[in-house]
């Protein structure tokens, strides 16, 4: 999967978890909680679908390596890749 | 026969427009069903019926705006014959006090002729924007103005053309609108009207007392993450669980904090139906309950709080959700600051506020050590307790939040 893939999949579950976030606005720095405003629930939902898409276990420990919809595709990249 | 009519979703709620029925006449109904659904301030709200029986007639039409109590449907009971005369329907609940009626609270019609749940009623208010000219049933001009759709693009499959609640619906999937971006029907300045009016009422009636307490929650965030560590993200527990559980536990040990205030008096509840204040993105906030909520388990009350956070936000309630709760609690999750005083939620006497987790410097086995804290606060009805009561509560919350793998 290339990054530009990666980031299509996060933004695609993101918005599902948060349906009035504007993917055409969404800026790659912008932080989970302080700028989008996800809650804990919010962002359980949005582990959940990333694991189930990805399969991969994203253990609590590495919550903040998703901070950012930019971090989040460079932890997912390796994560897949490794 | 009985009436089954516009229910009351709270006291703040003087009125309902149907949004769309779920059974027709004929059909056989079991307590509990849900019959109809009805949009509300607080969004789409399904609506049970409290009776078994046979659906004999609709009476109103999608559509329609009416007030709290007016017929909705006919009901036959069973075992019932067919000729009875119709009992009077339920005199309609006093309006609140505090807000003025809006046109829309008006009654479109005393009683208006009945039809099928599809059809175009004549007569019958537009609500939203509408293209003069197009010809189209109530339920799907709400629809296309919700989901910015000019219906006179929309081909039309009912009576003369008419553009139904379905051709919205297909043409809205087939242009790539959002079927339902957000939540439907949901309009923030009525709710923050709704909460001003319930609010308002809690101050004016009920005489709050408040307590706070702060407690150690490292033991149960040792707990908590040992746990999540094992399970994969579905099946994880957040923080608000174990405080949910732990707060539904302590009210066994002070029952009178649960139950309701009404005309006068005040009745404990057995059941515990747990309001859980759920923020709405973008502002404004609704709290329904996890119904029966003392006979769930860590787990349950989890997965309660995943369903009833998702239908909140984006989805539909159930009435029971949002009239029967019985004590509600407010938690500002892992962003906010250190405590809450809330708002009793009327007719509840009791409103538990959980500040943000965060390290503190606490004393701890004789000495000053840095563990997660969070500041659990109980504002509730002096009517009913006193502080004493009040602390006795808060403190076995601590109590229980000190032993998390017997929660």
């Amino acid at each position: 999967m290339t990054p530009e893939d990666i980031r299509a999949a996060f933004i695609e579950d993101l918005t599902s978890v948060a349906p009035d976030i504007d993917p055409d606005t969404l800026e790659d720095d912008a932080h989970m909680q302080d700028d989008l405003g996800l809650d804990s629930m919010d962002f359980l939902n949005l582990v959940s679908a990333l694991h189930k898409r990805f399969g991969l276990p994203i253990p609590e420990s590495d919550y903040p390596e998703l901070a950012t919809t930019a971090k989040a595709v460079r932890y997912l990249g390796r994560a897949l890749a490794g | 026969m009985s009436i089954f009519t516009m229910p009351s979703l709270g006291a703040d709620m003087e009125s309902g427009k149907l949004a769309e029925w779920l059974v027709g006449p004929g059909d056989r109904l079991a307590r509990g069903d849900i019959v109809a659904v009805v949009e509300t301030q607080k969004g789409a709200i399904e609506i049970e019926i409290f009776e078994s029986g046979e659906v004999v007639e609709l009476i109103a039409a999608p559509g329609q705006t009416l007030p709290v109590g007016a017929p909705l449907a006919r009901i036959r009971k069973p075992g019932e014959v067919e000729d009875e005369t119709p009992e009077a329907a339920p005199e309609p609940e006093p309006a609140a006090p505090v807000t003025p009626p809006t046109p829309e609270s008006a009654p479109s019609a005393p009683r208006p002729p009945s039809h099928g749940a599809s059809g175009a009623p004549p007569g019958a208010r537009a609500p939203g924007r509408v293209p003069s000219g197009a010809l189209a049933s109530p339920a799907a001009k709400a629809r296309a103005a919700e989901v910015g759709l000019d219906l006179s693009d929309v081909p039309g499959s009912g009576p003369g053309g008419a553009v139904l609640l379905a051709d919205v619906e297909a043409h809205a999937k087939a242009s790539g609108k959002p079927a339902a971006k957000g939540k439907p029907g949901l309009d923030m300045a009525e709710m923050r009207r709704a909460i001003a009016a319930a609010m308002s009422r809690a101050k004016r009636e009920i005489p709050h007392y408040y307590l706070s307490h702060r407690i150690d929650l490292q033991a149960a965030q040792d707990w908590l993450a040992a746990t999540n560590a094992e399970r994969s993200p579905d099946r994880r527990l957040l923080m608000g669980a174990l405080l949910i559980r732990a707060t539904v536990r302590a009210l066994a040990k002070v029952p009178e904090l649960n139950g309701r205030f009404e005309g006068g008096d005040y009745a404990p509840s057995d059941t515990i139906n747990c309001g859980m204040a759920v923020a709405m993105r973008g502002g404004g906030l609704i709290a329904p309950a996890i119904m029966d909520a003392r006979e769930k388990s860590l787990d349950d009350i989890m997965a309660a709080m995943r369903d009833l956070v998702a239908r909140t936000r984006t989805g539909r309630l159930r009435n029971s959700e949002i009239t029967q709760g019985t004590v509600t609690i407010s938690s500002l999750g892992e962003n906010g600051v250190d405590a809450l005083f809330g708002v009793i939620y009327p007719p509840q006497v009791a409103l538990v506020g959980f500040g943000s987790p965060r390290p503190a410097p606490v004393v701890h086995d004789g000495s000053v050590a840095a563990r997660v804290c969070v500041t659990a606060t109980l504002a509730a009805d002096h009517r009913v307790s006193d502080g004493r009561r009040g602390a006795t509560f808060l403190a076995e919350i601590d109590r229980l939040l000190q032993e998390p793998d017997t929660l």
